[in-house]
């Protein structure tokens, strides 16, 4: 039996008293949109696979939100995984899982578009589709289930997936998601199967359906080859961009209860020039494409006047490298001054320039400073390209307790590749000397955190080739930093080895990983992003299930003619670049800020037409120089 | 200038706990654009004053914040330009000025009058209820320390079935400092789980009133 809106809002009244934060389940916050249902023609739930606290501060799908929204034939409302409390509560008391804004089921919805930013999504998102009554896998979804995509950084690498998700979206969404709208409503009116569908949408660029491909395996488990299995199925699938950011989403849902990013959030610019190679976004997210201040400007003032936000967030992968970041900090400055208005600009790049920037946002200064220098000797920053010395480095940390903040935070990661004992114990004498610079500075208010993850090879990067340390070499790496850094004004944190090992084995999985996601999640694994949820036992049991060997993802040096499953995938970086840098990085060379110098990565040749439709500075890439392809003219 | 709203918390308000409808009523000021005065200091806070915290899934009629605002303007302006900014789940029913020295909320409220809706229906219901007015006393625990429900139960009767068909019951409680009754603890008493009933908040009731 299908509940009604009314029939699940009843059953929640009585069922909402008794769970944890109760408003995670109700919505109704100011700038909701609550379209009429019945006179929507294409409904869309957008999911974020895990607790609203977390999923209300993602910023991707509040800019689908608010696209779909906008069109007259299209609704789109939120949908967050229960906690285990309600979950449990919802299971017991018939209630499946709904939208936020109607309490439609999912059932009801056409499009279901799953957010995968990270792998550790993965087994709630099953439990999502689960929770809804949709069958799990693609293969048995009837003519009258809501089609499933997906999008986020993770589906760089789909296959893990390829079970579950009928249609893909590869790189930016904002285009891909109209588009497929207009197909899905082609297909609603008209005869054809769920297959016909699948095959139309294929032919969106930056759309990749997994069931019109198959892979073979070689013996030794590698992959052979991967096939098309529709004659017009591209191959391989090349990542979508925006040519030039469109505007930022200003209308924001204002929650009710804390969540993990309760502000603001402007997108400054995508992409990043620098080039460190274990960094996923910064290879996957090319080119750099920036907003103009104005355009900011005026988001930020119409953002604070929807929602009173007391916070913004100017996002970027590497804010200081925003080539007018000055003039936009300057300027928000002027006018919020004395407005109770904090400021958060992360990811700052480590010199004294940065300083300058964070005291000119005065008001948010109470919030810590933070840095990643993610290595500690000149050698191993070499290694991963983000050269940095160490003088360099003390002397910000210098001006940064000098100007007022009692409190850095560093990241570091260990696990790089051709780590040494020595670069690790580097790490904590850099934190020492970092905590010296503060005592010296403000004497003994000065506070240091430590966050130090461990590397994980992704996909798409010039690491990709590389074996991950063993769980005993991390433990060993992170009981040295524990046992140098036991200081009063010193806190480290770090990461669970399992959960890392985890994130490894589905980063650089194949096809034949979306058994042992489909197993895990029947063994129980849930919220495994939640360190105290990962269940690490249901993980090594689905691998024995289905009789795979996890050391096979993670612990083995690939050779460089390997073919990967996610070669299916172009991100426009050619992989002859990728290993041409990670040769490089065996060398100790670095390479310098792709602005200043191009490395021909392959983002320019993948989209030449789009930069010669947007040149100028909107792109930090050259301008193309080749002629324009010319179009076959038809003559009648 | 110091002013005092009067306002409802129903719908999806009704799950929001006391610092979260703090923050809900700061950001209503700052989209207002109304000038909220702040605390001065390091941290500067907000000057927002809510009386009488109301537990989370009820909901209320009459709950009261006193604001601070930078300057003076006319209390029609103020109510107007509030209630257009408000987010769904409150509403205002009147703003007052008040003296800038008069003492907190919290201090001035004697009592408070509920009405709790049964979802169920409850046979022997007046039988219960005629038990609870009929006792003397009627000693609980709460939090490891005992009191008497009985003496901080100041009326209690039985209304007729509401447009629904559910039984109803109002109460006026104590609400003085150390000595509040609780709709959930006269809940348990009746032998009622919680969560098939919906407690409102009707009114509170002012020393001197």
């Amino acid at each position: 039996m299908v509940l009604s809106p009314l029939d699940i809002q009843q059953k929640l009244e009585r069922i909402l008293p008794t769970v944890q934060k109760p408003a995670r389940y109700i919505g109704g916050e100011l700038n909701q949109v609550v379209k009429n249902w019945d006179s929507i023609e294409t409904r869309v739930a957008l999911v974020f696979p895990d607790i609203y606290d977390i999923g209300m501060s993602n910023l991707g799908l509040a800019i689908l939100y608010e696209m779909i929204n906008d069109r007259p034939d299209a609704l789109a409302e939120r949908v967050y995984v229960p906690w285990n409390d309600m979950e449990t509560a919802m299971r017991i008391a018939g209630i499946p899982l709904y939208s936020l804004e109607s309490k439609q089921p999912l059932t009801a919805f056409n499009i279901l578009g799953l957010s995968l930013p990270y792998e550790t999504l993965y087994t709630n998102a099953l439990n999502v589709l689960d929770l809804a009554g949709i069958p799990l896998m693609g293969a048995d979804r009837r003519e009258m289930d809501p089609l499933v995509i997906a999008g986020g950084h993770a589906t760089f690498n789909p296959e893990p997936m390829h079970l579950f998700v009928d249609a893909f979206v590869i790189g930016d969404g904002e285009q891909v998601i109209q588009e497929i709208i207009d197909v899905y409503q082609v297909w609603k009116h008209s005869s054809l199967s769920r297959q016909q569908l699948l095959v139309s949408l294929s032919s969106i660029p930056g759309v990749y359906i997994p069931s019109l491909y198959h892979t073979y395996y070689n013996q030794d488990g590698t992959v052979d080859r991967i096939e098309k299995l529709a004659p017009l199925a591209p191959i391989p699938v090349l990542k979508r961009i925006v040519p030039h950011l469109p505007p930022p989403p200003t209308r924001f849902i204002v929650p009710n209860i804390e969540t993990v990013h309760n502000r603001v959030p402007i997108e400054i610019m995508r992409g990043c020039t620098r080039g460190c190679r274990f960094c996923h976004a910064g290879m996957v997210s090319r080119p750099v494409r920036e907003r103009s201040v104005s355009e900011i400007i005026q988001a930020i003032d119409i953002a604070l006047k929807y929602t009173g936000f007391e916070e913004i967030g100017l996002l970027s992968l590497s804010s200081s490298d925003y080539t007018h970041i000055s003039e936009l900090v300057q300027a928000i400055t002027d006018k919020y001054c004395g407005k109770h208005l904090g400021i958060s600009l992360p990811s700052l790049r480590i010199a004294s320039f940065s300083v300058d920037l964070m005291d000119l946002l005065i008001e948010s200064r109470h919030g810590g400073f933070t840095l990643a220098p993610e290595a500690a000797t000149d050698h191993m920053r070499n290694i991963i390209n983000k050269p940095l010395s160490t003088e360099q480095l003390l002397d910000t940390v210098h001006q940064i307790y000098s100007r007022g903040w009692t409190t850095i935070k560093l990241y570091f990661m260990i696990g790089h590749p051709a780590e040494t004992m020595e670069d690790v114990k580097a790490i904590a004498d850099l934190c020492k000397a970092v905590l010296a610079e503060g005592h010296q500075a403000i004497g003994h208010r000065a506070k240091l955190n430590v966050g130090v993850s461990t590397f994980i090879p992704k996909p798409h990067t010039p690491f990709q080739w590389v074996s991950c340390d063993s769980v005993e070499q991390i433990q060993s790496k992170q009981a040295l930093l524990k046992q140098e850094l036991r200081h009063r004004d010193i806190k480290l944190t770090w990461s669970n080895p399992e959960v890392t090992l985890l994130e490894a084995w589905l980063s650089r999985g194949d096809r034949r990983m979306a058994d042992v996601v489909y197993q895990a999640w029947k063994n129980g694994a849930r919220f495994d992003a939640w360190q105290d949820q990962f269940n690490y036992d249901a993980w090594i049991a689905a691998f024995d299930a289905v009789q795979l060997d996890p050391t096979f993802y993670t612990h083995r040096a690939r050779s460089l003619d390997e073919v990967f499953p996610w070669d299916l995938i172009s991100t426009g970086v050619r992989k002859k670049f990728l290993i041409a840098d990670f040769q490089l990085s065996q060398e100790f060379q670095t390479r310098i800020d792709c602005r200043a110098n191009c490395f021909a990565c392959g983002i320019l040749p993948a989209f030449a037409e789009l930069r010669r439709e947007y040149p100028g500075d909107s792109w930090s890439c050259p301008e193309v120089k080749s002629p324009p392809k010319r179009k076959a003219t038809v003559v009648s | 200038m110091r002013i005092r709203l009067t306002f409802s918390k129903t719908g999806p308000m009704q799950y929001i706990g006391h610092l979260d409808l703090h923050r809900s009523w700061e950001r209503t000021f700052r989209r207002s654009g109304l000038p909220l005065a702040y605390s001065q200091g390091f941290h500067p806070q907000p000057r927002l004053n809510l009386a009488c915290a109301l537990p989370l899934g009820f909901t209320s009629q009459c709950e009261i914040l006193d604001a601070w605002l930078e300057q003076d303007l006319p209390i029609a302006q103020i109510q107007e330009t509030v209630s257009n900014a408000l987010p769904p789940g409150l509403v205002v029913h009147s703003v007052e000025m008040i003296d800038l020295q008069a003492p907190t909320l919290q201090t001035q409220v004697n009592s408070a009058i509920y009405v709790i809706t049964f979802f169920d229906d409850i046979p022997d219901l007046k039988d219960r209820l005629q038990r609870i007015i009929s006792a003397d006393h009627l000693p609980r625990i709460r939090r490891n320390k005992s009191y008497d429900l009985r003496s901080l139960i100041e009326e209690i009767a039985l209304l007729p079935q509401n447009d629904s068909g559910n039984y109803e019951v109002r109460v006026q409680l104590a609400a003085r400092e150390a000595a509040t009754g609780r709709p959930e603890e006269l809940l348990d008493e009746l032998g009622i789980k919680f969560e098939a009933t919906h407690v409102h908040r009707e009114k509170l009731i002012f020393a001197g009133t």
